[in-house]
Formats: C-alpha cells, sequence, structure tokens
C-alpha cells in the first residue's frame, strides 16, 4: 500500500457521466489506479459497472468528464487507441474463440509476422514459444500450444486472457468478473494470478459482485450503486459486511442476511 | 521453462496429470480437410470400380479437372468467406454480371481488352465492398442480403444485355480482343511445350499424326491450383489469416483485441465478387460470348464444395485446400457419371447426399476437437 500513497495514479478519471438516450448510466463516477495495485469495482447488477469499465477502455465515449493517464488527459475513440496505451480489458466472454488454438487467441489482433509485405506470415515459431513461456509464468503448463481453447478449463481460459494482457504491456489490467463463472479451486487459481499480475506493477481493476473474491486481493474497494460511487475505502478501512450492505443498499440486505442465517 | 516443444515439456516441466496424451488420429481430426481428402478417396475408388477405365487417364483427369477449376475458383473463396462467418449467394447471378462488365467495353466501347479486364475487376470490387457494406451497417444476415443480390445483379445483366444487343448473348468477344498475352493468361492451354515434348518421348497419347491428345494443361486449372494454395497460405500463416478465424469464430471478441472486422470482412467479400469475375473472364474468352445465364446455381454448388471441404456453416473453421477438394469432389462425380451406366439425372441425388454426410461428419468432428479427452 505504500505505492498507493507515493506514486501518481497511472489512470484517473473523474466525474465521468454517460448518457444513453435520456438514460443516464453513469451519473459522476471518480476512480483511480495506482500501479501494483488491486483496485476492486463493486456494484450489484445494473450498478454501472459494465458502462464504467466500457468508458475506461474505449468502447463507449463520455459524455462528460476527463480521463488522465500519468496525470495527461486522454482522450479514446475506440478500444485499439485505449489498448496502445496500455489499457487493457478481460472480458467476461474473455475475447477468446474456442475453436482456435491457444496461440492464434494469445496473439489475435497482435500477431508477430516475418518476411516483406506482400509476403510476411505469422511468425508461428516464436509466437508458439512465447505463449508457452508466458503461460508457464502464470503456473499453466500447456499441453501444445496448438490445443485449442475450447478444450481449457474455465480458470485456465481466464489466465490465458490475463497472460495476453500483462504481456502485451497493460498498465492497467481491467478484469470484468474474472470469478462469477468459476468453482472454487479454479477461483483461487485466478486470485493466485491477480496478485501475481499485481506484484509485476501492473494496476488492476477488479470488477466482481462477490466480496469475499474482492476481500482477497483488493487494496481499495469502490462501490457503485445506480450509476454513482457510494465512497472508496482502503483495505484494513472496511469489513466485508460493510461493503456488502454497500452494494445491497444496506437495511434490506441485513433483513435478508438475517433470514438466511448469514450465508449470503 | 524455455522448451519450445510439447514433448520436452512433458517430459522436463511440471505435468498437470489431467492432461492426456494426444492421440495421432485425433490431431488429424482437428484438421478440417480430413474429411474431404477421405471423400475425396472414396470416390476415386468408387469411380475406379464402377467406371469406365478412360475416366482416369490424361484426357479424362482434364475433363473433370476443368468444371472441378471453375467450380473450385468459386469455392476457395467462398470458404475464406464462410471462415470469416458470412455468406455470397450472389457469386453466380456475379459471373455473368462480370461477364458483361467485360464483354460490353471490349465488343460495344472498343476499349482494349486489358482495360476491360480492369473495368470488370472495378466492378467485382465495388459489388462486394456494397455487399459487404449493407451486411455490417444492417446487421442483416449475409445470407438475406447477398440473396438480393443473386436476384439484383442478374437481373441487371438481362436488362443490359437486351439493351445493347437485343438478346441475352454478346458475341464477337474473341474477334475484339486482340492482346496475345492477356488471352493467354485467362484462356487456352498452358505448358502446351511440355505437353509435345512428352508426346515426342511417347510418353502421353497421340493422335496419328504426333499431336498429344492433351494439348496442355486447362489455364483455369492452373489458376486453381494457385489460388488453392494462396489462400491456404493466407489463411494458415498470415495475420490476415487468423484475423478471418477470428471474425467468424466470434466477432465481438475480434474487435475487443483490435481486430478491424468491418475490414476483414468486406476485404472477404470482395474477394468472392474478384472470384466470379475470375470465372467470367476465363469463361467469356474461352467460349467468345457474354450470356445471362452463366453461373447459373454457382453460388449453391460453391457453398457445397466449402462445405464438402470442413466449413462450418457457423463460421470459424474451414479449409481452403478443404474447398479445392470439395470441388474436385463435385467435378469427379459430375463428370465421372458419364463414364458409367448410372443415369445421369442420379448426380443432383449424389451430391446432396454427399453434402448431408459432410456437415454431419463435420459437426462430429468439432465435437471430437472440443472435447477434452
Amino acid at each position: 500500500m505504500s505505492v498507493t500513497e507515493n506514486s501518481q495514479p497511472v489512470i484517473e478519471l473523474s466525474n465521468i457521466e454517460k448518457h444513453f438516450g435520456a438514460v443516464i448510466a453513469l451519473a459522476g463516477v471518480s476512480f483511480s489506479v495506482y500501479p501494483g495495485e488491486c483496485h476492486c469495482l463493486l456494484g450489484d447488477n445494473g450498478a454501472g459497472k459494465s458502462t464504467f469499465i466500457k468508458t475506461m477502455s474505449g468502447v463507449h465515449q463520455p459524455t462528460s468528464g476527463t480521463i488522465s493517464m500519468n496525470g495527461k488527459q486522454m482522450h479514446f475513440s475506440n478500444p485499439r487507441q485505449a489498448l496502445e496505451v496500455g489499457i487493457a480489458t478481460v472480458y467476461q466472454d474473455l475475447a477468446m474463440i474456442p475453436l482456435m488454438s491457444v496461440t492464434r487467441n494469445f496473439w489475435m489482433g497482435r500477431e508477430p509476422r516475418k518476411g516483406l509485405w506482400p509476403f510476411s506470415y505469422f511468425d508461428f515459431e516464436k509466437a508458439n514459444s512465447t505463449t508457452m513461456t508466458e503461460m508457464a509464468k502464470m503456473g499453466i503448463n500447456l499441453r501444445e500450444p496448438g490445443q485449442a481453447v475450447g478444450t481449457l478449463s474455465g480458470g485456465e481460459r481466464q489466465t490465458v486472457a490475463i497472460a495476453r494482457a500483462v504481456y502485451f504491456g497493460a498498465k492497467v489490467l481491467i478484469l470484468d468478473e474474472p470469478t462469477s463463472a468459476l468453482g472454487v479451486r479454479q477461483t483461487s487459481n485466478v486470485l493466485a494470478t491477480v496478485d501475481k499480475v499485481r506484484k509485476s506493477g501492473v494496476g488492476v481493476v477488479f470488477i466482481t459482485h462477490n466480496v469475499r473474491h474482492a476481500m482477497a486481493v483488493g487494496d481499495r474497494f469502490t462501490v457503485l450503486n445506480r450509476g454513482k460511487t457510494l465512497g472508496t475505502a482502503q483495505r484494513g478501512d472496511i469489513t466485508a459486511e460493510q461493503l456488502q450492505d454497500m452494494m445491497a443498499g444496506g437495511q434490506e440486505m441485513a433483513d435478508l442476511e438475517g433470514s438466511l442465517g448469514g450465508t449470503v | 521453462m524455455n522448451t519450445t516443444t510439447s514433448d520436452a515439456d512433458a517430459k522436463s516441466g511440471p505435468t498437470d496429470e489431467r492432461l492426456a496424451k494426444v492421440s495421432l488420429a485425433k490431431t488429424l481430426l482437428q484438421r478440417p480437410e480430413v474429411g474431404a481428402i477421405v471423400g475425396l478417396i472414396a470416390v476415386i475408388i468408387f469411380f475406379s470400380v464402377y467406371a469406365d477405365s478412360r475416366m482416369f487417364s490424361l484426357s479424362g483427369i482434364m475433363n473433370f479437372m476443368e468444371p472441378a477449376a471453375q467450380l473450385g475458383i468459386l469455392a476457395i473463396a467462398a470458404a475464406l468467406l464462410m471462415v470469416g462467418g458470412e455468406f455470397d449467394l450472389s457469386i453466380g447471378s456475379m459471373i455473368a454480371f462480370a461477364g458483361i462488365a467485360l464483354g460490353v467495353p471490349l465488343v460495344l466501347w472498343g476499349w482494349p481488352l486489358s482495360l476491360s479486364i480492369l473495368f470488370a475487376f472495378g466492378v467485382a470490387v465495388v459489388t462486394g465492398i456494397m455487399n459487404g457494406f449493407i451486411v455490417l451497417r444492417s446487421g442483416l444476415p449475409s445470407f438475406i442480403v447477398t440473396l438480393a443480390f443473386l436476384f439484383i445483379l442478374r437481373g441487371l445483366t438481362l436488362v443490359g444485355l437486351k439493351e445493347a444487343t437485343g438478346t441475352t448473348q454478346l458475341r464477337g468477344v474473341k474477334e475484339a480482343a486482340d492482346d496475345s498475352w492477356l488471352m493467354e493468361l485467362f484462356s487456352g492451354d498452358a505448358f502446351e511445350g511440355l505437353f509435345s515434348w512428352l508426346a515426342q518421348m511417347g510418353w502421353i497419347d497421340t493422335f496419328k499424326n504426333g499431336t498429344p491428345k492433351v494439348q496442355g494443361v486447362p489455364v483455369e486449372i492452373i489458376w486453381f491450383v494457385v489460388l488453392a494454395f494462396a489462400a491456404s497460405w493466407l489463411l494458415t500463416k498470415t495475420r490476415f489469416g487468423n484475423w478471418i478465424f477470428a471474425v467468424g469464430g466470434d466477432p465481438v471478441a475480434a474487435r475487443n483485441v483490435g481486430v478491424p472486422v468491418t475490414f476483414v470482412k468486406i476485404t472477404l467479400f470482395v474477394l468472392t465478387a474478384m472470384s466470379a469475375t475470375l470465372v467470367a473472364t476465363i469463361t467469356v474468352l474461352e467460349f467468345g460470348t457474354a450470356d445471362a445465364s452463366r453461373g447459373l446455381l454457382k453460388e449453391f454448388h460453391a457453398i457445397i464444395a466449402a462445405v464438402i471441404g470442413g466449413c462450418l456453416l457457423t463460421g470459424g473453421y474451414g479449409s481452403a485446400i478443404g474447398a479445392m477438394v470439395g470441388a474436385i469432389i463435385f467435378g469427379m462425380v459430375q463428370i465421372g457419371i458419364t463414364y458409367t451406366n448410372i443415369n445421369l439425372d442420379w448426380f443432383q441425388v449424389f451430391m446432396g447426399a454427399i453434402l448431408l454426410i459432410a456437415v454431419v461428419l463435420n459437426n462430429w468432428v468439432r465435437k471430437k476437437a472440443m472435447s477434452s479427452s
């Protein structure tokens, strides 16, 4: 957490508003990420998490508000521009194509090439060996780089997507509910991967509605509700119960939790 | 960990006990064209048994390879487009349309052959862009958009030809075309010198006066084979090829990682229109006429060949070599039947059955390839 205090945020978004016609999806959200930090963005369904990260990664353009990286103001008109300056997003669908090999997926959109145009070709030798090495760094030993992604488990696919983003120089890594569809063991593998990524100095934005997963890796926590920030808390300043209450809107949740015997 | 081969990795690294070794059979099954090659072998065996032996003589082979090549040029481009997740039902009509786009400037406007060919390909580029643009902009299935163009292009060809000549045919192409090297490129035979040398050596059949019975390889076969390997290289070995798989597999995912989806798909539509124009150029120069009825049903034949070649109807999977083999199967069955005692009308029944088997097989193979054990 020392990083948080004495460095500049790698990305900072201030008063972001996003309107879709008459619908106000975001009503002034501010958010920042420091290098080497895992900043959890929590919120119930419909809170505006998706719209917010899509604004951060260039899919949507904010109606008002500013985005700056390392103090410099930025404007992204498409995801590619955001990607070029190091904002990488791992979406829930993972941007992985099951029928394609791990290597083809890993390099999709940024294929290494050899040879001169028009005879330049996909440098599979380099691509395959790099893919194997990068996956091994994340603790996954692939059978072969030509293996189709569809044959991997959910956690392994998640790891391919994260390894890909990190390898391509992500400074900010946005993870959109990476643990929502995973079993217990796969979840802990992914959380361990998040920890590895954070330690390498990348700023991680971790979107979830599972407070326990957030508490496991988060340095800071921001809760979104109805397009607004309910506040940002440091690790240690807030308990899981408080976060849960903020996400669900307080009282009702406490009642519900009582009736369910504290299992939620 | 610095291993580059999976073998070394399996021995040295800490392996996951859940990763079973892949069998050779399964590795083979993962290749989309394998089904087509097995099919080709089956068809060859069938005709070796039931057809006249002349079918597999040199002239017999040229006989079925010629229609296979014309279909194959279309099928290869159709296969790339199918891997990219779209269909083009307008390519059959495009053959006729490109035929008049070539014939009218050449015969009626007195343009040189080179400019007329350029003009026809220019028309193809515009048509391809239009197909692609409408599909991508409207978000409609390409099946519907290009079905509309199937009728529009065929109708325009009829209207244009009747306006220009009063009939549905435009004659006099050979008289108007004089650029010899371009004629060589798009019509007649290649390797004529080689074949007459082979004849002199007595290695191939000749007529009584010593000229070989097969004077060379028809140029469309050369185009077909060269394009098949070029397309296969493009699809499997280049960055653009990776993009084709990506936009066909999942366009949203592809866009999210920075693949220019619109550009890739429009390029593929342009390629199919250009392949139809190449076939048009070859047939117009071969027959010396442009005809409004040319290319009828070719769009379906091309898709059948691509599917036999292992393309999935859902996109994201397929092979150019497979489409090439699919077209050869098509030509072999079509022409091969004439070498047997079987009634020619059975051809369509055969092709329909082969198509059905191919689709079922493709789906099964894909499921197999995707299963983790």
